[in-house]
């Protein structure tokens, strides 16, 4: 409670210094809104239904091009931490290809799929997948083989063992792995909305596009806001659980 | 046993003491490539152990009863020789020898139980019920009933590796393989296992080749006491310990015992020394 307290303390403090800098017109009110601007376009985006749809957008095409990318880069990483010849190839081209800000798959992905959908989740999957593909072989690699003794004593082998032993081992990177992977999706989905108009929907990425072209600072920073709280909202609601349990289990650390 | 009464017939039947192997090792050698060249971590070992036997292998680190221990495993091959557990030669691991290893192999991601089911759930025709009564069973005889559902990381080191015998015993291996398991704990924890283990032994009939650098525990433990000598690895020399069971580790009978074994061990380190 004393905590809640404090935090809500903290961002009640963050608003007054907003509002007292708007009110002192340190700088233009067009570059500097008020928070109660933000705010009434908050509320009339949520009612005429602009800002719902739009999440939904983006909503499905970041849980799409994050499904591919678990799915896919799973599979590989697990591939790459079991076969060199993997490892040398893919291994070495997934921590080549982490080091690409995903932004630069933006024009490929124009030309390649033109102004629609694919175009969008190809540069969602390139953000994710290969943090994937990295966690989950540095995991693997990681387990201790004491594991895997033990286990093939007991009669654990091939796809028992995999299942069984080497991916629950593995798991605290998978999931910091999947963490960033998701913070990545979410960071190339931004950066390919803002930059691609599409006429298949458009998403958050694409209003705060048109607020800028409209100078309107109230919806920049309200979508802005909506980003960062459905980003707090996945971690709280996804990932946070999923660490608790993790170190509640290992004993790692004390949340 | 008052629980066994009580248990399903499948269960029981799972539960019951079974006959524990007879091993046969024929001239065992096994090599290693080390920084320094080639080191001969077994030569042409021979050892036989009768079924129910317990077996402790002593030596200075390095003297590769380890490695031995992890050819019986079956987790090691060794260069030439054979090994025969029933007559039957040994080609990998498997459930009837199962291993107690030094440290904790206990898979953090299963909490107690999990950890107990794990090798009954590779057992085939035994129910989801009766595996929960049979690991049960095994918590019960290792006196950690209570710790159930516990992580592996909140218990101590002396309850680990209580679990981790009774995983070791949960599927009925005929053989129980144990790699200094109690070298990390604490003096008075290790005394209580040495009783423990004396106990289960005597109920379970399990073959057990046991592996430590403490003189005293083997004497405590074995019903002989092989002395490795290391570089290259052979069996030195064999001592038959004679005396009855259960054995306290503070006896003066145990301590003669052992001042012999540790003379023979001394005796040989300065033979490699010099």
């Amino acid at each position: 409670m004393k905590r809640f307290l404090l935090a809500s303390a903290f961002f009640a403090v963050l608003l007054l210094l907003w509002e007292a800098a708007f009110r002192a017109k340190l700088w233009s009110p067009v570059l500097l809104p008020s928070p109660w601007q933000v705010a009434s376009y908050l509320k009339n985006a949520a009612v005429d239904g602009t800002l719902a749809k739009a999440t939904v957008i983006t909503m499905r095409r970041l849980l799409i091009g994050y499904f591919i990318g678990l799915v896919v880069g799973l599979p590989l990483g697990l591939l790459t931490a079991r076969w060199k010849l993997f490892g040398d190839t893919i291994g070495t081209m997934a921590l080549g290809l982490q080091t690409l800000p995903s932004v630069c798959w933006v024009p490929l992905a124009l030309l390649w799929f033109g102004q629609t959908e694919a175009a969008m989740l190809f540069v969602v999957v390139m953000g994710t997948l290969w943090s994937v593909v990295i966690a989950t072989e540095t995991g693997v690699r990681n387990v201790p083989p004491i594991y895997r003794r033990a286990a093939l004593t007991m009669g654990s082998k091939r796809l028992h063992m995999w299942f069984k032993v080497i991916l629950p081992a593995a798991l605290p990177f998978i999931v910091s792995g999947m963490k960033q992977g998701w913070a990545f999706a979410w960071r190339s989905l931004m950066a390919a909305e803002i930059f691609v108009t599409i006429l298949t929907g458009f998403g958050l990425g694409q209003l705060l596009h048109y607020g800028r072209e409209l100078s309107a600072m109230d919806q920049v920073i309200a979508i802005m806001l909506v980003i960062v709280v459905i980003g707090l909202l996945a971690d709280k609601i996804f990932f946070s659980p999923i660490e608790r349990f993790l170190h509640h289990r290992w004993g790692t650390s004390q949340a | 046993m008052p629980r066994a009464a009580r248990l399903h017939s499948s269960v029981s039947e799972e539960l019951e003491v079974i006959a524990p192997s007879k091993l046969a090792i024929e001239n065992v050698s096994k090599s290693f490539q080390s920084a320094s060249g080639t080191v001969l971590a077994l030569d042409r070992v021979s050892l036989d152990v009768a079924e129910g036997e317990f077996v402790c292998l002593v030596g200075a680190s390095g003297c590769g009863k380890s490695t031995l221990l992890n050819i019986i495993a079956g987790l090691e091959k060794p260069d030439s020789g054979t090994l025969r557990a029933d007559g039957k030669p040994v080609t990998g691991p498997g459930r009837e020898r199962l291993v107690m290893f030094q440290e904790p192999a206990l898979f953090p991601w299963l909490d107690v139980f999990g950890n107990i089911l794990f090798g009954l759930k590779l057992k085939p025709n035994l129910t989801r019920s009766d595996r929960r009564d049979v690991a049960k069973y095994y918590l019960e005889l290792v006196g950690l009933s209570r710790f159930e559902h516990a992580n592996i990381h909140e218990l101590s080191g002396g309850m680990k590796q209580r679990v981790s015998l009774a995983r070791a015993l949960a599927p009925n291996p005929r053989v129980l393989l144990m790699d200094e398991p109690f070298a990390a704990l604490d003096a008075l924890t290790r005394e209580q296992l040495y009783g423990d283990i004396q106990e289960i032994w005597e109920a379970r009939r399990k073959t057990i080749v046991f592996v430590t650098h403490n003189v005293r525990e083997a004497a405590c433990l074995g019903d002989r006491v092989l002395l490795f000598s290391p570089h290259p690895g052979r069996i030195h020399e064999e001592f038959p310990v004679k005396l009855p069971r259960p054995r306290d580790i503070n006896s003066v009978d145990l301590a003669a015992y052992a001042t012999r074994i540790t003379k023979a061990l001394k005796s040989l380190g300065q033979t490699a020394a010099g």
